[in-house]
């Protein structure tokens, strides 16, 4: 495009911009306590179409330059194996190289000078993220199968635990397998069903499960306390040594077993390495199923179902197992946020978590586990670290979200490490 | 009695609005096999845009209640209009070529955007409205219960079954209608024969936003308030609608809408209120589970 | 030819019919495929050979008809099962005309997918996998080793750790015949193994079914548009047009059989009675 078609372009972006913002940001309603108030704002229509033309215009240039400098297509059948592009080499150094040294940052950043109790704390969230887009990445990543209603399996987890502290009075380490359990039934009954559906139609269904999951948390009163949620939820002990300043008599206080002053800090650097433990757990998880068979039928099974079919594989055991294994891992994750909290409701288990979990996983880049690290503690850090901007956090998300799938529908540092190669098998001399 | 003949003309209402939603979803459907998960927060932008068209009208002093609505509307279809467009060209025109998945997670990520949008631009808070059309005529009146079908009612199910006519009329008979029928069926073929199908996709997406202003407008009239999340709840809903009809089908649509109006009227009346939603969401699942098709569809069979 | 009384047939086929509504793909199809023998199907475009394939594969139900199996192991209606069981139990592998490769794995992971169920039991279903259990250990070995075979039979082993998706088309081919053998199958079914390779490709690619109808226990069904390879390595034909069978026989029969002359190439018009 030569500069004056790119200039008209531009501008008939930008008018396009100017209507599309006339309505919403031109005007604003202003809550007068009565009728709605009317203000008008135009110079925000000017700014939104200001920012179209040079948007505009930049996009045109860059795409431009980088067709120019394409230059002539690769024949299509080349006897040299395909290059991977920069990303996916990009992908498969962080997780071979990051990954390892995000790790021991991780393991040792509780003890940094740094580290107070609040940073402690934001760690542990970021891990929770970390653990759910991991979790969820056994099932979107690895299988394929596109889940909006991951955050049921979060909520199962949490009020099994909450439930269970508050009936019977579990403790976290009691409870957090039998977590994990009604997690992994409660998606293999799901699952069930609606695993033979196509993959936009399954989305659908588990956002609608979600949906429904939450609607009962906040109306079936009778167990789940609706809307004012259950707190008291029992706290983790280290072991049986409860992490308190005034410990009942006989029992030794956590401080005491090891001859601390009582720091309140204590508890919050156990849960950090509770979480932290968990979230390698599902990563480690994740490395070794892949090697196993059901790991690379999943695979095979996001590549090809038919073909997949025509093996002798069954496709709904195998999905099933892949939703089922994702589930208890969600329904872990979920027991660990009731335990740190004290305190659940449904609020936290709506549909946008769903959303930003999936997010996570797809702009981190399927099967990249580096990238869900990144994006987990983009999505977790950035509003924390720049006040204004976390107004704007779900708005750039969804932004995001229709940027990557435009530029690099993977995910940004997705690649594929193969699970087995011929090179590294000596042959142990037992042909067929 | 009374009370169910009310229940019944409110269901219809009701039925009437997510109709006119759902037909939106079910062309896009039909005519790129992508669930356009955006298109409830389209409504919702449509119901907002409604909401301001009447405070500017009542600013500049313009009251009276035809010319208002005549007025809010066109403006309301035109602008939401133009938001269904650039919304297909930016989240789904670039994605015509990629995976399946990938126009349903750019859709996911454009319905958070606009959701966000509004909200930030707005204000979370909701939005209330001055009742504009009032009264109704007295059906029949019982000892407890009177039956009322307000005026406003009539005007949305007039309309909208006008607007229905409309459409059928559109899609059998006009060039436009044949251009989009000719790309549900084979995109490449349509495109060798001389069909515009990238304008035919960008209008079936501009009618369908159409549509979803009118609905908003209509909701804006008949509940008095809107918020920025109005469009997920009706989206999904209109959305079981689509399949519960058949998605594809026009028809199905409309009588999705209706189904889906009638069955969340009378489970708010006769069961609770509080779980309406999950007799909508449930519906979902149960048809997708046991009978994808929907009532009026057509079965797909896959080429190996 | 061979005696066929007295051997059971791998693949009976009985009054096979497929309608779609009101169209009948296939039109009460009887025929055997005997074992050790390569069987063609063959027949003008349209003719019902691809959904006789989808029929015995389970991707459709067949409307009317039986179709039996007999493998080792024992028979099997194949008009009755899942497409899953069809290959895991009945051990009928196929190929697709359009190829179906997973395309982001490598080709020897290709080869150890079609390798699944055995794996799986090896395994423990997953759990003793999971803890690095010897069983398992030795049962993956020696699926690499029958990969290795395959790769080899199959001209493949440079390109063992390539992804499947960028080998060139010939060899894209030849990973869906491997891939299909490594499930170890009583019959390979070949949907049109030649369509899109040069002649010399062709020609190599007629070793390949000789090779496992000799070295394997494994009987071959093919359909194929491609005469010369027809010709050469069947050494059963069997003829359908507008769904009905025509003809069925050795090629020396088939290939003067009046009724499949006329299916291919037409009644003679009135003017060109004398030329033909």
């Amino acid at each position: 495009m030569t500069l004056a078609e790119r200039l008209r372009d531009a501008v008939m972006a930008a008018v396009v911009g100017a209507l599309l913002a006339l309505p919403l940001l031109g005007f604003e309603t202003v809550d007068t306590g009565g009728p709605l108030g009317i203000r008008t704002r135009f110079d925000w229509i000017a700014y939104a179409a200001g920012i179209v033309f040079v948007g505009r215009l930049v996009l045109l240039g860059f795409l431009d330059w980088y067709r120019s400098r394409q230059g002539r297509p690769e024949p299509l059948q080349s006897s040299a194996p395909a290059r991977r592009d920069v990303l996916t080499r990009l992908g498969s150094k962080a997780d071979k190289y990051l990954m390892p040294a995000l790790i021991a940052f991780a393991i040792i950043m509780p003890m940094l000078p740094f580290a107070n109790r609040t940073v402690v704390d934001l760690g542990t969230v970021v891990l929770i993220y970390v653990m759910l887009g991991w979790g969820l990445n056994i099932v979107v990543g690895l299988a394929g199968l596109l889940d909006l209603g991951y955050v049921a399996f979060y909520a199962v987890g949490a009020y099994s635990y909450a439930l269970l502290s508050l009936h019977f009075g579990f403790g976290f380490w009691e409870s957090l397998p039998l977590a994990g359990l009604f997690a992994a039934t409660f998606g293999m009954i799901l699952g069930f069903p609606v695993l033979r559906l196509r993959g936009d139609y399954l989305a659908i269904v588990t956002l609608g499960f979600g949906e429904i999951i939450r609607i009962v948390l906040l109306n079936w009163t009778e167990v789940t306390r609706g809307s004012n949620g259950i707190s008291g939820i029992q706290r983790p002990s280290f072991f049986g040594f409860p992490f308190s300043a005034d410990p009942p008599d006989g029992t030794t206080a956590f401080h005491q077993l090891f001859g601390l002053e009582y720091a309140s800090i204590h508890r919050i650097i156990f849960l950090y390495y509770v979480i932290l433990v968990l979230a390698l757990i599902t990563n480690f998880f994740t490395m070794r199923i892949r090697k196993l068979p059901v790991g690379r039928a999943w695979e095979a099974l996001r590549e090809d179902e038919i073909a997949c079919k025509a093996l002798g594989i069954n496709p709904t055991n195998t999905k099933l197992t892949a939703f089922a294994i994702g589930a208890m891992f969600g329904g872990f994750a979920g027991a660990f946020f009731a335990t740190r909290q004290g305190f659940i409701s449904p609020e936290s288990f709506s549909f946008i978590e769903s959303a930003v979990i999936l997010a996570i996983v797809v702009l981190g880049g399927m099967g990249s586990q580096a990238g869900i690290v990144l994006a987990a503690a983009f999505l977790t850090l950035l509003p924390e670290v720049a006040r204004e901007f976390s107004l704007f956090r779900m708005l750039t998300f969804g932004a995001a979200m229709v940027l990557i799938m435009i530029w690099r529908p993977q995910g940004l540092l997705a690649h594929r490490e193969p699970t087995i190669r011929l090179a590294e098998r000596p042959q142990t001399g037992g042909a067929a | 009695m009374e009370y169910f003949l009310q229940q019944l003309i409110n269901g219809v209402t009701l039925g009437a609005v997510y109709a006119l939603i759902a037909i939106g979803y079910t062309m896009v459907y039909g005519i790129i096999g992508m669930i356009n998960f955006a298109h409830g927060e389209i409504y919702m932008i449509g119901a907002f845009i409604a909401v301001i068209s009447f405070s500017v009208l009542g600013l500049v002093g313009l009251t009276w209640v035809p010319l208002a609505l005549l007025i809010v509307l066109i403006v309301s279809m035109l602008l939401t209009g133009l938001y269904g467009w650039t919304v297909e060209r930016i989240a789904y025109r670039p994605l015509r070529g990629s995976f399946r998945l990938a126009p349903l997670i750019s859709a996911i990520g454009m319905s958070i955007f606009l959701q966000n949008y509004v909200q930030i631009a707005q204000g979370a808070r909701i939005k209330p409205l001055q009742p504009m059309i009032r009264g109704g005529i007295e059906l029949m009146s019982g000892e407890t219960f009177s039956v009322t079908l307000s005026y406003l009612q009539i005007i949305i199910i007039v309309l909208t079954v006008l607007l229905m006519a409309a459409f059928s009329w559109l899609i059998a008979s006009t060039s436009l209608g044949r251009a989009q029928r000719a790309c549900e069926q084979d995109r490449t073929m349509a495109a060798l024969l001389g069909v515009n199908v990238d304008r035919t996709i960008s209008l079936t997406f501009v009618l369908g936003a159409f549509l979803a202003a009118v609905a908003g407008l209509m909701t804006t009239l008949y509940y008095g308030v809107v918020d920025f999340y109005i469009g997920f709840l009706a989206g999904l809903k209109a959305f079981t609608a689509a399949v519960l009809g058949g998605i594809g089908s026009l028809p199905g649509a409309m009588l999705g809408g209706l189904l889906i109006g009638l069955i969340e009227a009378f489970w708010a009346a006769y069961f609770s209120s509080e779980y309406k939603d999950v007799a909508a969401f449930s519906i979902l699942v149960i048809v997708l589970i046991f009978r994808p098709t929907g009532l009026l569809g057509r079965p797909e069979v896959e080429k190996v | 030819m061979s005696d066929r009384g007295s051997v059971t047939p791998l693949l009976r086929v009985e009054h096979l019919t497929m309608r779609f509504g009101g169209l009948v793909a296939v039109n009460d199809v009887s025929f055997d495929a005997m074992p050790h023998e390569i069987t063609a199907i063959i027949g003008p475009n349209g003719a019902g050979k691809t959904t006789v394939f989808n029929c015995l594969a389970g991707f459709y139900r067949p409307t009317v008809g039986r179709l039996l199996l007999t493998n080792a192991a024992g028979e099997f209606q194949l008009e009755r099962m899942y497409g899953n069981e069809i290959a895991g139990k009945a051990r009928v592998a196929r190929t697709f005309q359009n190829i179906r490769l997973f395309p982001k794995m490598t080709v020897l992971e290709n080869l150890i997918v079609a390798q699944h169920n055995k794996l799986m039991r090896a395994s423990g279903y997953t759990f003793l996998g999971l803890f690095g259990w010897k069983g398992y250990r030795k049962a993956e070995a020696e699926a690499v080793d029958l990969a290795r075979y395959w790769l080899e039979q199959t001209n493949l082993t440079e390109v063992a750790d390539e992804q499947a998706g960028s080998l060139p088309y010939g060899g894209q081919r030849r990973l869906e015949i491997a891939r299909a053998m490594c499930t170890e199958p009583a019959l390979l079914c070949l949907d049109e193994p030649a369509a899109g390779l040069n002649p010399r490709e062709s020609a190599d690619l007629n070793r390949l079914p000789r090779f496992i109808r000799d070295k394997h226990d494994c009987g071959v069904l093919l359909i194929e548009h491609d005469m010369s390879v027809v010709m050469q390595i069947s050494d059963h034909i069997i003829v359908l047009d507008y769904g009905r069978k025509i003809a069925d026989g050795t090629p020396e029969e088939i290939r003067n059989d009046p009724a499949v002359i006329r299916a291919y190439l037409g009644e003679p018009d009135a003017d060109e009675a004398g030329a033909a």
